[in-house]
Parts: C-alpha cells; sequence; structure tokens
C-alpha cells in the first residue's frame, strides 16, 4: 500500500475542494485534491450555462468556465490532483488522520494529513425520497443525470419531458430540453412557491412558455417498459383534490426535488450530522466533530451559487491553516435559528473575530428584518426586501455585536 | 433443430433451481426464459427469506419443501457464492391475544420439526431485538431463519447450471407446442423452434398459460401484489433478525427485513393485482407499510427510504402445485408457487428431479459435474489491504463506478460477460444503482462500460429489455 503525507488533503475536486486547496497552499501548505472523476471541477462541468461567478469574478461565466479559472490556479501552484481517486475511509490513527484512497493507477494509498477538508457535495433527491407511486418503467432520471447526458455524453435521455420539482437544475433543464428539441409539457411543483431562483424561473420556463403548476403533485407514473404518463394532483388547503387530478402523457420524468449533501464519507468517521442541513455539524473554524476535520461548499450545506461556495471553502481553508500553525478559538458562543429560519451556520461563533454566517428562511416573505439577538435583545437589524426558502441569506456578526455577549449568552438570528 | 432432453420454461428461482439439479446428470437440458435476463419476474422482487418452518403445517407440500428446502441453504451458499445469512426470525406480539397464535406457530415449528424454536416473554424478544417497540408482549424465535439476496441466488445458480453444460435460452417465449412421436416441439413468439422430451412448466405468473401451450391441466393463476420499501443502510432502524408481526389469514403480514448486503426492507403488502403486468405501487398501500413497519419498529423514518417497488405473488390455490400433469405427457407442472417458495425451491428442484425419474427420465450423474461457481471478489467486501491487492491484479477494481454501494468496474464488466446486458441485469448482479443515489451518478458511466464491452449502440441500452430503452436520441 503506497504512503504519503500531506499538511492537508481535500477530499473532492469541485468549486469547494479546488478553493480550500488553493487558500491552504496560498498559506504555505502542502496539499492533496482527491477526486473520483476523471476531472476537475465537480458539477460544473456539466452546467454550460451561464450565470456562475457574478460574485467571485465580477463577470458571467459558464460552470465550466468557472472551474478552469479555479483549475488553472490548482496547476499553476502545483498542488497535487490526484483523479480517477475513490476515498475508502477517513480514520484516526496514532494520533493524526489518515486517509485511505484508491485508484486503479496507485492501488489503495494510505495518506497522512495534518487536516482533512470534507468538499464531497452533494446528490441529488430520488423518486425513492419523495416516495412517488406508480410502475417502474425507464425513462424516470433525476434532473443531474439527464443534464450529464445531454451536455456531456451527448445523449437526448427523452422527447417529451415531465419535470417534477422547480429545483433549479429541473429549471435549467426545461430549457436545456427545450434547446435539444424536446418538448417540456409542465414543470409540477408541491409547494406553493418556486424551489428554484427567480431569475431561473424567467429564463427557463417563461421565456419559453413552459407551465409551472404550483401546488400540485405528481400522483402517479405510469408506463410498463416505458414512462407512458405521469397523473398530476392539484393541492388546495394541503389537501389533495384527487377529483381533479390530471393525466399528462410523456415518455421522460425529469426529477429536481431537492439536494442531500454526500455525507457518508463522514457518517462512516463517526462525524456528528446537522439533521437541519444533512452536513457535518461544526465550530466557528468550519471543523467537524472529528479534530482536524474540515468541512466547506454543499457537503456542509447545499448553497443556492458557487461563488458562495468558493467564499465558504476559502474560509474553510484559512481555518484549517490556522487550526495547522496551533490556533484554537478561546471561546465559542452558540448561535441559535429563531423565528422563520432553518438553519444558521456555522452554529458557533468566535467573539474575538468576524464571523460570517449563511442562513437559510423557512418562510416567503416581502419586507421584513433578518436579526441578530443576543440574550433576547436585537443588537443588529438588516432590511430584507424578499425573503424565500430557496434564496440563502447571509450576515457578517462583528466582535462589536458580541461586546456584550458572554460564554452562555444565548444568541440567534431570526426573520421579523 | 435442437433436441433436448428436458427443456424448462422459466428461469426464476424454481427452473433455476430444477436446471441446476438436472446438471447433475448426463442429460441435455434447455432452461427457457421469455425475458432478456434470468430472474427479472416474482424471484426479483420478493422478500428473500428464508423462512422458519413453522408457518404452514407439515401436511402441506409447501411446509415439507420449505422444511427441506431450507436446511439446503448452508452447502448451497458454499457453493454458490450469493449473499445468504441465518439472522434468525422473530415474531413479534402486541397484544395478550396474540400470545396464542403465538403458541400455535410455536407448537406447529415443534411437529415440523424446527430446530432451536422457542417462546420469548416480552423481555427476552427486547434482549433478542432491542429495536422492538417496547409494547411487544412476547413472540416467537426461529434461529435458524435467514436471509439471501435473491436475484443472485438465481444468478449463481443458472451459472452453475450453464457450467455443467445447461444451455440458457433467454427472450424465448413459449407462443405453441406440439406432439412429434415422443417429442414436445416448442415455438417461441420469435419462430424459434426446439424438441425436448420432457417438460417443465416453471412460469411463475404465466404458468397457466404455458400450460395451456401445452394442453396440460387449465387452472388460472391470480397474482397477488406485495409492495415493498426499501431503506438506506445508513438507517438507525436496522434490526439484526427479520421482525414478523403475528400472520393473518392471507398472509405473513408486513415484514422487517434486514437484507444481507445491509439495507432495510419493509414490507410486502397483499392485495389482488389487476393483472400480470400490474407492478405498480400505490400511495395507500405504501402508507400502510409504514405503519405496520413501524409498530414494530418505532424507529424506522420515512427519510430512509430510498425505492419502492412490487413484486406479484403467483398464487393459485393454498399449496404448491407440482405434479406430473394428468393432460399433457411428459409435463410436469410447478405451479402456484408463493411464499415459502424461494425457501423451497431447491426442494422444488430436487422433487421436480424425482418426478421426472418417475416418468420414465434416464438419469445417470455426470462424473465432470462441479458443483462451484467462480467467486466474483467484491470491492466492497475488502478491506484496504485486499483492495489493493484486487487493484494490482486488475486494475478495474481501482474505479469505484458506484460510490454508495461501492461497486467496482471489474464487476461491472464481470456482470456484462456473465450476460447481464441491461441496466437492471447489472444492478442484480453488482448492486450498481442499487443504492441511495438510485443509479443518480453512476448510470452514464454503466452506459458507458456497457457499449465499450457489447458494441452496443445508445438505442440498444434498456433497464430490463424490450421497451425499456434508457435514451431516445444522440445530440
Amino acid at each position: 500500500m503506497r504512503q504519503a503525507r500531506y499538511d492537508a488533503v481535500v477530499i473532492g475536486g469541485g468549486a469547494a475542494g479546488m478553493a480550500a486547496a488553493i487558500e491552504l497552499n496560498r498559506r504555505g501548505h502542502s496539499v492533496a485534491i482527491l477526486e473520483r472523476e476523471e476531472t476537475l471541477g465537480g458539477i460544473l462541468m456539466q452546467c454550460i450555462h451561464n450565470g456562475f461567478g457574478l460574485i467571485e469574478f465580477n463577470e458571467e461565466l459558464s460552470g465550466p468556465e468557472f472551474a478552469q479559472r479555479l483549475e488553472t490556479q490548482v496547476r499553476s501552484r502545483g498542488i497535487s490532483a490526484f483523479l480517477c481517486t475513490t476515498v475508502l475511509d477517513i480514520r484516526e490513527e496514532g494520533g493524526t488522520r489518515a486517509v485511505y484512497c484508491v485508484s486503479p493507477a496507485e492501488g489503495v494509498s494510505r495518506i497522512e494529513a495534518g487536516a482533512v477538508l470534507l468538499a464531497m457535495g452533494c446528490r441529488e433527491r430520488n423518486r425513492g425520497n419523495i416516495r412517488i407511486p406508480g410502475t417502474r418503467p425507464a425513462g424516470v432520471y433525476t434532473a443531474g443525470l439527464a443534464q450529464r447526458l445531454v451536455n456531456i455524453e451527448g445523449y437526448i435521455p427523452g422527447k417529451d419531458v415531465v419535470i417534477v420539482g422547480s429545483g433549479d437544475i429541473g429549471l435549467i433543464m426545461a430549457r436545456r430540453m427545450t434547446w435539444a428539441g424536446c418538448k417540456v409539457h409542465a414543470v409540477i411543483e408541491i409547494l406553493p412557491y418556486p424551489s428554484g431562483l427567480t431569475r431561473n424561473i424567467v429564463q427557463c420556463l417563461e421565456d419559453f412558455g413552459i407551465p409551472l403548476y404550483l401546488s400540485h403533485l405528481v400522483t402517479d407514473i405510469v408506463g410498463e417498459d416505458r414512462v407512458e404518463g405521469v397523473e398530476v394532483t392539484p393541492i388546495e388547503q394541503g389537501a389533495l383534490m384527487h377529483d381533479k387530478a390530471f393525466r399528462i402523457l410523456c415518455d421522460t420524468v425529469l426529477l429536481s426535488v431537492g439536494l442531500v449533501p454526500e455525507n457518508e464519507l463522514s457518517r462512516a468517521a463517526g462525524i456528528d450530522i446537522n439533521p437541519a442541513t444533512n452536513g457535518p455539524v461544526v465550530d466557528s473554524m468550519l471543523m467537524t466533530s472529528m479534530p482536524g476535520v474540515f468541512a466547506c461548499g454543499n457537503v456542509l450545506h447545499v448553497h443556492d451559487l458557487v461563488d458562495y461556495v468558493v467564499e465558504e471553502a476559502r474560509r474553510a481553508g484559512a481555518a484549517a491553516s490556522e487550526w495547522l500553525a496551533g490556533y484554537r478559538p478561546e471561546a465559542e458562543i452558540r448561535v441559535k435559528a429563531g423565528a422563520n429560519i432553518r438553519y444558521v451556520l456555522p452554529g458557533r461563533l468566535n467573539p474575538a473575530r468576524e464571523n460570517r454566517l449563511y442562513m437559510r428562511p423557512l418562510i416567503v416573505r416581502n419586507d421584513c428584518r433578518l436579526e441578530l439577538k443576543v440574550d433576547g435583545k436585537v443588537v443588529r437589524s438588516i432590511r430584507k426586501a424578499h425573503v424565500q426558502p430557496s434564496e440563502m441569506l447571509s450576515m457578517v456578526v462583528t466582535q462589536a455585536d458580541l461586546a456584550q455577549a458572554g460564554r452562555d449568552s444565548v444568541v440567534e438570528i431570526a426573520l421579523a | 433443430m435442437e433436441r433436448y432432453d428436458v427443456a424448462i420454461v422459466g428461469a426464476g428461482v424454481c427452473g433455476a433451481n430444477i436446471a441446476r439439479r438436472l446438471s447433475q446428470y448426463e442429460l441435455d437440458t434447455a432452461l427457457l426464459e421469455k425475458e432478456i435476463d434470468v430472474s427479472l419476474g416474482t424471484s426479483k422482487a420478493n422478500s428473500g427469506i428464508v423462512h422458519g418452518g413453522f408457518h404452514d403445517n407439515i401436511r402441506t407440500l409447501k411446509a415439507r419443501l420449505e422444511l427441506r428446502g431450507a436446511l439446503m441453504f448452508d452447502r448451497l451458499h458454499e457453493e454458490l457464492d450469493f449473499p445468504f445469512e441465518r439472522c434468525g426470525i422473530l415474531v413479534a406480539a402486541f397484544h395478550e391475544d396474540e400470545m396464542r397464535a403465538i403458541e400455535q406457530l410455536y407448537l406447529q415449528g415443534v411437529e415440523n420439526g424446527v430446530i432451536g424454536i422457542e417462546m420469548c416473554s416480552r423481555e427476552r424478544m427486547l434482549e433478542l431485538e432491542p429495536k422492538l417497540n417496547p409494547d411487544v408482549v412476547g413472540g416467537l424465535h426461529a434461529p435458524s431463519g435467514g436471509i439471501l439476496e435473491p436475484y443472485r441466488f438465481v444468478f449463481s445458480l443458472v451459472e452453475s447450471a450453464r457450467k455443467n453444460g445447461v444451455q440458457v435460452k433467454t427472450e424465448f417465449e413459449v407462443a405453441a407446442a406440439r406432439r412429434d412421436g415422443d417429442w414436445w416441439i416448442i415455438t417461441a413468439t420469435d419462430g424459434r423452434e426446439l424438441a425436448a422430451r420432457y417438460v417443465v412448466n416453471s412460469a411463475g405468473l404465466h404458468a397457466d398459460t404455458v400450460s395451456a401451450a401445452f394442453g396440460g391441466e387449465r387452472f388460472t393463476i391470480r397474482p397477488r401484489k406485495g409492495e415493498y420499501y426499501l431503506l438506506d443502510r445508513t438507517t438507525k432502524a436496522k434490526p439484526s433478525k427479520v421482525i414478523f408481526p403475528v400472520p393473518t389469514e392471507v398472509s405473513k403480514g408486513i415484514l422487517v427485513i434486514p437484507t444481507v448486503e445491509g439495507t432495510v426492507l419493509l414490507g410486502p403488502t397483499a392485495s389482488p393485482a389487476r393483472d400480470k403486468q400490474d407492478f405498480a405501487t400505490t400511495r395507500d398501500q405504501l402508507e400502510h407499510i409504514l405503519h405496520s413497519a413501524r409498530t414494530m419498529i418505532p424507529s424506522i423514518s420515512e427519510n430512509d427510504v430510498i425505492t419502492s417497488f412490487a413484486g406479484l405473488r403467483a398464487a393459485y390455490g393454498d399449496d404448491f402445485y407440482i405434479a406430473l400433469s394428468r393432460e399433457a405427457p411428459a409435463f410436469v407442472q410447478v405451479a402456484g408457487i408463493q411464499s415459502p417458495g424461494l425457501t423451497a425451491s431447491p426442494a422444488i428442484g430436487e422433487y421436480v428431479k424425482d418426478l421426472l425419474k418417475e416418468a420414465g427420465l434416464k438419469l445417470i450423474e455426470k462424473r465432470t459435474w462441479d458443483p462451484y461457481v467462480h467467486k466474483v471478489p467484491r470491492a466492497r467486501d475488502a478491506d484496504p489491504y485486499q483492495l489493493d491487492a484486487l487493484v494490482r491484479e486488475e486494475a478495474a477494481y481501482g474505479d469505484i463506478v458506484c460510490r454508495c454501494e461501492r461497486v467496482s468496474e471489474a464487476e461491472i464488466v464481470k456482470a456484462i460477460r456473465a450476460g447481464h446486458t441491461t441496466l437492471d441485469g447489472i444492478k442484480y448482479y453488482t448492486r450498481a444503482q442499487m443504492g441511495r443515489c438510485q443509479g443518480g451518478f453512476c448510470t452514464y458511466k454503466i452506459i458507458r462500460i456497457l457499449m465499450r464491452e457489447t458494441g452496443m449502440r445508445y438505442d440498444e441500452i434498456t433497464k430490463r429489455g424490450g421497451k425499456s430503452r434508457i435514451l431516445e436520441g444522440e445530440l
């Protein structure tokens, strides 16, 4: 078995992994990226539409272009990137961390790492997760698989399409399938509001006249060998209106019903998982419950924009660097999700530093306030013209905000 | 025209067991299957249980075959390398009245000669399975009961039969049969013909139409549907034993089954199917599964569900119907094989061999018969050192294609070379696409490997043959 040692090992070579590795390298550490696919870039490589990089690069890039920018830095800095390499296990061994991985070229390697950065991304929820009844014909795919098949493999999975869920990938695929000459008959969303970004609703559905059915549920998939249609049932006041159900004929069902952080390695390593995010529980340094193991990007929580992923990953890289240099926060204060907030991440604040927090609302509302409360007292309030669950919120909490907070203070973030 | 001593119609678990049993003799045997691969009917969608031998009375044929079959699995497991474990079975009672039914099962088990069967107090039940609902009042423990991967069992049986000379013909759907002297001439829907001296009807759901084609007894298979949920291996609700409720008149009830491969299966329901193609799951039945399963193990969560599916029981009457036909010559009926068919299947193979002998088939043992199949190492089962050695021998073991179930490219290639050229066939052979992402990440990789290994075009890639095409066009 091959043995190696690096200051830091980054698991996953997508946007998060590359950004974290660049930051670590910039700070003088030896870094290795372990990537299971044949290329760096992760899921960006199949996102050939534009809209990436507005914050990070101040210009509008396609997914592969965004990935290319990061990869160029990875390469020019001489960061080791092991491709076609699957991580099997993260273990604590003899006071250090060991990452076991396998590749066709090298067999199994054991890589010792001062710090490990989790950047494995997320996966799509599938038909089983949302329990759509019916038959099990060919023609039911997740939107991301369809995107891969069309944009990279060069195949059209089907001609007459119904999209279940209005997540961003589904919306993007509605447009992509239309461009590929397919007929997208409908996008069906169980909630009374869309799950994807507003700009995608406009640019991918409205511009192409694709109907969006809000408060509707796909209640049956029909077809023996290949999909022949779906049954759609309206929801009124939370109840299924079976007498108003209708059928849409199609040969393909694409599912865009949410993403789940891919934490199987983390779970197997015994790392604590936060049920609200499905990502690891992390402290103010984005460090998980396993000392020296950090998490960033979609493996930590699902982001809307890759620009936020890169920002967070850079912070994780910086934190790992500081941790390697021996820095430990003196005290941390817990921060909780208050009214109308699903989660706040990270869940701990360092009162000696500036803290960037990400949070996701539970509600759709216009004209409201995002509030930081310390022991019940609002210490800061930010006006928001519009909030919705599909759009992540962010806040910087400063040392001044926490001046009155003690170790046992209750800090929470709420929408009012 | 190809001529055989025996033609077996239907390559499910019964046909496969019969074929392998006959492969021990100097016979030319053909195993005919209408689907593109074996084990695609009832044998792929069932509970995968080696039953405990207490549900039915020994006076029935099915109980006798179940008891005999159950004892044959250890040796089969050794020879055929399919996942199998005697994890034990619990029947849980949640009301004092149910304890009377438990006692009946216990007495029946004792009469049937089941080894190790015991009545359990509440305390003993919770000790044997701490995840049980603490409201349990007592139950039954049958330590010899077990679990297996049913399709892997069939694949291995067929591989073994094939290795010992059985001809397997897939996509051979019997359309008609006629007598020509002492021979049966069998015609497939695509026009292929073959001749056989003896025919075994193990066509499962379609045993009635096959019987009719041969002029055999008229009977009707009435499919009864069983719906299932599959839970991810990360679920906290995985028991260590198969958990049964107290059975009802019509079924053994909704079970919680820890599969050999680490996932958890909930089901089956029991409702009449609309027809033999009715594999649809329904919202009501799926709700019923979760509700019933939670009565036994409260920590079951819908968040752990990765897929649902339905299988059809080939129901006919109360007992198995295995007999020489009185209507059609040299024709053996193997019909109405519902639960505990999988458990009984090795004994069915033996029983049918004896029936054929009774009907005049000459059985001469084959000196060269080899009971073992080639064991395929699995990346998932290897520790880092073993995996390292595997990769050094065969680099493709280092390419993990299916991340959820940790399946390497080497295993996918072996599945394809063993004749499994559909996505479902590869799934059942390797487990790729069977995990939590349900093929979201690996489907395109498997398509690439399939094309490379077989030269198939994109429009020849199917989920399970027929019109189940995966891709509808090229860019």
